[in-house]
């Protein structure tokens, strides 16, 4: 194993007084206050988060939007700049490397931004699959710092406390701006369900970023409810709903595998999926019982043949009920199933449901 | 700083009991639900259940995780505490007060494997 690596923002979690724990190789924040608190901030206000773990690459040179197109699910042919697209890196089997946004910063010009626990792992196999293409991949990882502010209150507060003028951004955009001899980059995105802007710049201009923000009374938010926030809308984490044996299909994701793309590693084993069906399916289940399904608990038929596990399960913030999303064997993953979970040795009943346990709010 | 009181039996797991005649009360303690945060749900077993001691009998659930809950004493379950369903914050709210289980106590010499409260108060430093 690797040093635990920090962020810029290492010591002011510390003086805060966060609750600190190790995540994808870094040593980040869980809570602050507690998650409940921080994630109803996020719901109702704004709160800001430091993801700075997460990675960016970026991809230059004459055939770069031919490379990012070959690696990438998403389409970006021709996209303009300031174009941001969600999707994945797949292996040829149709299991997934990582999940990533990519920003197009000008032609033949990509950002990926990529999960901190992939970072060693997709620039592997970003380097493998590059030989050939006319264009460089550069981890750019340890250069940038991120925050990402994010509530119904965000737009309000990018321009007094931040002095960044981003209200006409719309969802998945993005835009540089040029702060004190550098370049930074503000988008309308985020893993929270709500409005919200990431922004990446240069460790000292986060570090002040975050400052202002603090001093401004923005709630600091911890992983903690990162989590509980973008479970709660239905959204993937890297390493529980998606995985390198979990495809996009399997995970209900096939709208981020553009399969009219002429070619990119692993389509036809996506392809193959969406024609012949999937043996496992990654859906959503509202406990009927008492207790909380937990990341890798037991899921099973009523009478009590086992059928698959649970992915993430939180007793939800915002509705006050027991839900979880689990990775199961395709022919019970239709809507309404009666299936239950294994928790503390009982076996808890629940239902087939949606995994958007929460309404998304957006502005787009 | 986390409260400890005296003439409570207590277990490394940080649970403790509170011996009224035959029974003893189970909960956690104060160290416990502050190390835990926000309890939203406690995962009780069923008056009548039997629970032995170094044994699991529940679980006190935060927001990101569960902890399981370890029997300090054997014994017959002859009560639950009926009130954490609907307010399983009352356990922040006040640990040593709001038990989690009340047993009959079958052997009386398992208590002398207990800490008392100034040993159990060194542990949580």
């Amino acid at each position: 194993m690797s040093e635990t690596k920090v962020t810029c923002l290492h010591d002011r979690h510390i003086q805060l007084g966060a609750m600190m724990v190790p995540f994808g190789g870094f040593d980040m924040p869980l809570q602050y206050k507690d998650i409940t608190t921080e994630h109803n901030a996020v719901r109702q206000h704004v709160g800001v988060f430091d993801v700075s773990h997460m990675g960016e690459v970026r991809v230059t040179g004459p055939e770069a939007e031919r490379f990012v197109q070959h690696i990438f699910t998403g389409d970006v042919a021709g996209a303009e700049v300031g174009k941001i697209f969600y999707g994945m890196m797949l292996y040829p089997h149709g299991g997934t490397v990582d999940d990533l946004l990519v920003y197009k910063m000008g032609e033949n010009d990509f950002l990926l931004v990529i999960n901190a626990a992939n970072i060693d792992k997709d620039n592997a196999w970003i380097q493998e699959n590059i030989k050939g293409f006319d264009c460089v991949a550069d981890n750019q990882s340890d250069s940038y710092g991120q925050l990402a502010i994010q509530g119904p209150e965000a737009e309000a507060l990018m321009q007094p406390v931040l002095g960044l003028e981003c209200a006409e951004l719309a969802f998945y955009t993005f835009k540089t701006i040029d702060v004190a001899g550098e370049t930074i980059i503000v988008s309308r995105t985020g893993y929270t369900g709500e409005d919200g802007f990431e922004v990446y710049g240069s460790h000292s201009y986060i570090q002040a970023a975050w400052d202002k923000l603090i001093a401004a009374g923005v709630q600091p938010c911890g992983l903690g409810c990162r989590d509980t926030l973008r479970f709660e809308v239905g959204l993937p984490l890297y390493g529980d709903e998606l995985t390198d044996e979990i495809s996009p299909v399997m995970a209900a994701l096939s709208m981020f595998v553009k399969l009219d793309k002429p070619e990119f590693i692993g389509k036809e084993a996506c392809a193959e999926q969406k024609a012949n069906g999937i043996s496992k399916k990654i859906v959503g289940i509202e406990l009927q019982d008492k207790g909380i399904p937990r990341h890798g608990y037991t899921v099973c038929t009523l009478d009590g043949q086992e059928i698959g596990y649970v992915t993430t399960g939180y007793k939800s913030i915002c509705t006050g009920k027991s839900v979880c999303m689990a990775l199961v064997d395709f022919a019970h993953s239709k809507l309404d199933t009666e299936v239950c979970v294994m928790i503390h040795g009982k076996a808890r009943k629940g239902i087939v449901c949606k995994k958007r346990f929460y309404q998304k709010s957006y502005k787009k | 700083m986390a409260k400890v009181i005296d003439g409570l039996y207590y277990a490394e797991s940080h649970e403790f009991v509170r011996v009224e005649g035959e029974f003893g009360y189970i909960g956690i303690t104060d160290y416990a639900q502050g190390q835990l945060g926000s309890v939203v749900y406690v995962d009780m077993p069923e008056e009548g259940d039997e629970v032995s001691a170094g044994e699991d009998f529940g679980a006190v659930e935060s927001v990101k995780a569960a902890s399981d809950l370890i029997s300090p004493v054997s014994g017959e379950v002859v009560e639950v505490n009926e009130a954490l369903e609907d307010e399983p914050e009352l356990i922040n709210k006040d640990a040593f007060e709001n038990w989690i289980i009340k047993v009959r106590l079958s052997d009386n010499a398992e208590l002398d494997a207990l800490l008392d409260a100034a040993a159990y108060e060194a542990i949580c430093k």
